[in-house]
């Protein structure tokens, strides 16, 4: 017979366990790997956003500090901020003491959120940029990602770094205010361990993006950031590096990319076209290829192409 | 119960009579499913009766639209003979119609890019000099806005000194010819901006010959930018841009074979 318990019993369990479900999918699980005395990484994955990855797609460094760890960006959602700050807890009881971010892209500031009774410091530009396009890029991830990114809201830095010779809660670190990748980019060395966490401006067997690029300011920023001759460094994207390939493999792509829009330009190519041009070897393997090589096209071409063209008028 | 059952099929049966009403003379299975083609196929196309998709109208667009405000599709409908246009489409936006190609002595291929308002079957129909239609499609996804946004030349104070400027050039070995017409475009969906586009753009030879001719409308990029294809080595002198603008100012300007910057 079908009562009303039944009845219950199925409208309950169709609505409970898709919930569990939908919950059990949405954890970022996050490894520290220790890269140095007192410095551990989160590495992320090489791929573009997706519903799979929840957005873990950014590199993390965590500093040991005085007080706390120090937080070298913060992810992409409030719930990527969350698990960072167990991971941190598990490191060091007292967790993060202070965070930085390196430049205004989503993927690096939108954990900040979870930190917010922290100081939270960047470049002035990037504090600005974060405030005038954090919502934009909020309404983006949130159609990339989904439910990964409930609840979170932009929480922009709060003060601003200043360059050269800094201590933060007790360690000292060179700040490198550059720009290209962004309107600015900031990396930084660890005087102790003599690390330079690079942000954005190096990527490595990954592709670098260029939503915000200036590509002569970039390759100018690279020159700075090879002169450090850095015992090893930790890209924005990728693995560490501890054999200096990373740099001129950043700079040989943007250099390639930067030559074949020209050229494509001079051609009289049509984005689509461009689109279609195969990439070579060295670059093909890159994580977030093609993907990423389309999304510059759509970036950089028209700006080239009305350089390279004529007037006729 | 049987009264129910009774109000439940007169509902359904005068769903079908109303269905039946909007329906195109000649109805298609669209192979993007995206409910909106028959409409479209109405009122953009006037309702023909020869109609129907064919794989030999290519269309070609990213993905996903990373620039909502820029987006390119390649349209390819040469493997069509006796083009008289292509009318290009969105199905989803609050402005359906993005142009209308009229090749001419061109090839019935475009390049072109468009304003994006929300992740939407992209259409290319082309009518033949026999007045049959042949439709291709592509899916786009987008985050959207892009019709909604204003111009990103109110940015700057110098857009009038700008506006009507072209760059562009051809290579005639290679039969293209590329242009680019600095141009708000206006949508008029935009906070206080009224509608101010160009409405057409030709393109004559030396001798004044009509050799492609294009009928734009507001989903059109700010800044169009069109490529355009003919049969190699056929382009012998330069092609002449001539236009006009809602608002009545010309356009005018000269495409020529010549070094790039």
């Amino acid at each position: 017979m079908f009562t009303r318990r039944h009845a219950l019993g199925i409208l309950g369990a169709g609505i409970i366990a898709p919930r569990a479900y939908a919950q059990a999918r949405h954890v970022y699980d996050l490894t520290p790997i220790q890269i140095a005395d007192g410095m551990w990484m989160i590495e992320g994955s090489t791929d573009y956003f997706s519903m799979q990855n929840g957005g873990a797609i950014v590199n993390i460094v965590l500093i040991e500090g005085d007080s706390g760890l120090i937080l070298i960006d913060s992810g992409p959602s409030l719930r990527y901020g969350e698990a960072l700050a167990s991971v941190a807890r598990r490191l060091d009881l007292r967790g993060v003491s202070a965070v930085i971010n390196t430049h205004h892209h989503p993927d690096h500031f939108f954990g900040n959120q979870v930190f917010a009774d922290k100081p939270i410091l960047s470049l002035g530009e990037t504090l600005s940029a974060a405030v005038s396009d954090g919502d934009a890029f909020a309404d983006n991830m949130y159609r990339l990602l989904g439910d990964w990114m409930r609840g979170t809201e932009v929480v922009p830095p709060t003060q601003v770094i200043s360059s050269g010779e800094v201590t933060i809660d007790g360690r000292s670190f060179t700040a490198l205010p550059l720009g290209g990748h962004t309107v600015a980019d900031l990396a930084v060395l660890d005087r102790q361990t003599g690390t330079l966490i690079a942000g954005d401006l190096v990527f490595y067997d990954r592709a670098p993006t260029t939503p915000s690029a200036d590509l002569e300011i970039w390759q100018a920023s690279l020159n700075e950031l090879e002169a450090i001759n850095a015992a090893q460094l930790v890209p924005g994207h990728g693995p560490v590096d501890k054999t200096r390939a990373a740099i001129p493999q950043t700079r040989a792509y943007l250099s390639w990319l930067e030559h074949t829009l020209r050229n494509a330009a001079r051609e009289g190519l049509d984005m689509i076209e461009v689109m279609d041009t195969t990439l070579p070897a060295e670059f093909a393997g890159m994580g977030a290829q093609p993907q990423e090589f389309h999304r510059s096209v759509s970036h950089l071409f028209p700006g080239i192409e009305l350089q390279e063209l004529p007037r006729g008028n | 119960m049987f009264r129910k059952t009774v109000v439940g099929l007169s509902c359904a049966l005068w769903a079908q009579g109303a269905f039946a009403l909007d329906d195109p003379k000649t109805k298609l299975d669209d192979p993007m499913k995206s409910g909106m083609w028959d409409y479209h196929q109405v009122e953009l196309l006037g309702d023909p009766e020869v109609i129907r998709f064919d794989e030999r109208v290519i269309v070609r667009g990213p993905v996903s639209a990373e620039d909502s405000l820029n987006v390119p599709l390649l349209v390819d409908a040469t493997g069509i003979d006796n083009v008289k246009r292509i009318v290009i489409s969105a199905d989803y936006g609050p402005i359906p119609h993005i142009l209308t190609y009229y090749p001419e002595q061109a090839e019935a291929k475009l390049g072109l890019r468009f304003k994006i308002d929300q992740g939407t079957a992209i259409r290319a129909s082309v009518e033949t000099n026999d007045g049959q239609w042949f439709v291709g499609s592509t899916y786009i996804d987008a985050a959207g806005g892009g019709c909604t946004a204003p111009a990103h030349a109110y940015a700057s104070d110098d857009w009038e000194e700008k506006l009507g400027e072209i760059h562009g050039r051809l290579w005639a070995a290679s039969g293209r010819a590329r242009v680019i017409v600095d141009h708000p475009m206006d949508t008029g969906l935009a906070g206080n901006i009224p509608v101010f586009i160009i409405q057409n753009l030709a393109f004559e030879s030396d001798s004044g010959d009509l050799l492609a001719r294009l009928e734009l409308f507001e989903p059109v990029n700010e800044d169009p930018a069109f490529s355009l294809y003919f049969e190699p080595g056929t382009l012998t002198g330069p092609l002449h841009v001539k236009g006009r603008d809602n608002n009545g100012n010309r356009i005018r300007g000269l495409l020529a074979e010549g070094d790039t910057h």
